[in-house]
């Protein structure tokens, strides 16, 4: 067992977890925080995305214990302090989701996009999202609300 | 899946670090970025002991410009060598490369020293490292030594690295001045998967092609040099005639494998393609 203090949404929390646990698992199970969704286990579908110290990462290849010293931002944490509102009515307006399964993980890596305050193109949003696959959509309207949101700012 | 059931550290300094990992009669792996590690324990394609979490060490941070070589931490992850300006100037090729590794999520964690130390044959930064004529610097419980290249990589995931040693710099000749090219162009299905195949180039232009080295990566069983299409390359201006050359006999007496993704013969093809594809458009510059 390993303990860590971590920041989750802005809580610091402090707790000893399994060494093997991953980090999108102890959000939730041992945080119920289920927003996190777990798809591939290993790296390749981006429904586990998180923030990590602010940046995207996948949730399921960082160790719990890892997230020692971190700030850990899920979607329930962005969509709480209001950083996702624009997103939200963007993917609401644009219908860019069905089943809502990769929404989480879009929405966190759409965000880091969004944050970056850089311009881009579609092409540029495409590639941003790549690693978050979406089986519902077909992306066009993912990449049609986050241009909203990128290129209206 | 999930990991197996494993013992972690998280050492702070390099030399703790070295003495957990001196005890060879444990099976113990470094935990990098993790990105691949983490992947692979997750799919039980290994049970270790321990991992030893070096995201912790900051003496394997930074990227620095000493004399006429860069030295790159083993713990720069992808997304600082992308967001590197240094990099940029003095070594275009990695910044270009850096573009299809992976995702923004898998490149905020994923480090140059854990691609060099897995050494995927599809992997653009080992091919990178050997394109550009870099050396690996390697330390173990109590010694310091340099491998090129060259000598690096030696088979399927199989490299220089002994057990109880750990990569902790990447040097490379700084390829900022004007005399310098390179060229750099991959086939995958998909932006982000490993590739099919790939081309990585670095050259001296001063008229004439001077020190080609080219690497292939994703056709054999680790990054390799395409030597015969090199010494078509040196002596004489970069033409289409000397590209045409160059790009026919790029896989001569190089072992090219199949895999899930594309045939030998594909493999070979696409190697042809993209050789010449990409120093055609060192031309037109």
């Amino acid at each position: 067992m390993k303990k860590i203090r971590t920041t989750i949404n802005g809580e610091l929390i402090t707790t000893t977890v399994e060494a093997r646990l991953n980090l999108v698992d102890f959000l939730r199970n041992d945080q119920g925080l289920t927003g996190s969704h777990v798809g591939c286990e290993h790296g390749v579908c981006g429904a586990c995305t998180v923030l990590y110290d602010g940046n995207p990462v996948r949730g399921c290849l960082v160790l719990a214990a890892q997230a020692d010293g971190a700030e850990i931002t899920t979607v329930e944490g962005a969509a709480e302090s209001g950083r996702l509102d624009r997103l939200h009515s963007a993917f609401l307006k644009h219908n860019a989701l069905q089943c809502g399964f990769c929404t989480p993980g879009m929405l966190l890596t759409a965000l880091s996009l969004v944050e970056s305050g850089k311009p881009c193109s579609r092409d540029d949003i495409r590639h941003h999202i790549a690693g978050n696959y979406c089986r519902c959509t077909g992306y066009q309207a993912i990449v049609d609300a986050i241009d909203e949101v990128v290129n209206t700012q | 899946m999930k990991l197996p059931d494993i013992d972690y550290t998280c050492p702070t300094s390099r030399a703790d670090a070295l003495a957990i990992l001196s005890d060879t009669s444990r099976d113990i792996r470094v935990l990098a970025g993790g990105q691949s590690l983490l992947a692979a324990l997750n799919f039980r394609l290994g049970e270790p002991d321990l991992l030893v979490d070096i995201n912790r060490i900051e003496d394997l941070q930074g990227i620095a410009v000493v004399g006429d070589c860069v030295q790159i931490g083993a713990m720069t992850r992808h997304a600082q060598l992308a967001d590197s300006d240094v990099i940029a100037q003095h070594l275009p090729l990695l910044s270009r490369a850096i573009q299809e590794v992976a995702h923004p999520a898998i490149r905020h964690r994923g480090t140059f020293g854990g691609s060099v130390a897995l050494a995927d044959p599809a992997a653009e930064l080992p091919a990178c490292l050997l394109a550009c004529n870099g050396r690996i610097v390697i330390a173990g419980a109590n010694s310091e030594r340099t491998v090129n290249a060259d000598d690096y990589f030696l088979g399927l995931y199989e490299t220089a690295l002994q057990p109880g040693e750990l990569i902790v710099r990447i040097d490379i000749p700084s390829h900022g001045n004007s005399r310098h090219r390179f060229a750099f162009d991959e086939f995958a299905r998909r932006h982000g998967d490993f590739a099919s195949a790939g081309i990585a180039a670095t050259w001296q232009d001063d008229g004439t092609v001077s020190d080609a080295r080219i690497a292939l990566f994703g056709l054999s069983d680790r990054p390799v040099r395409a030597s015969t299409a090199e010494s078509l390359l040196n002596g004489r201006p970069l033409g289409a005639t000397s590209i045409a050359a160059a790009a026919d006999m790029v896989t001569e007496a190089i072992a090219v494998y199949a895999d899930a993704t594309a045939s030998e013969a594909m493999k070979r093809h696409l190697a042809r393609v993209l050789l010449k594809r990409a120093l055609s458009k060192c031309l037109a510059q």
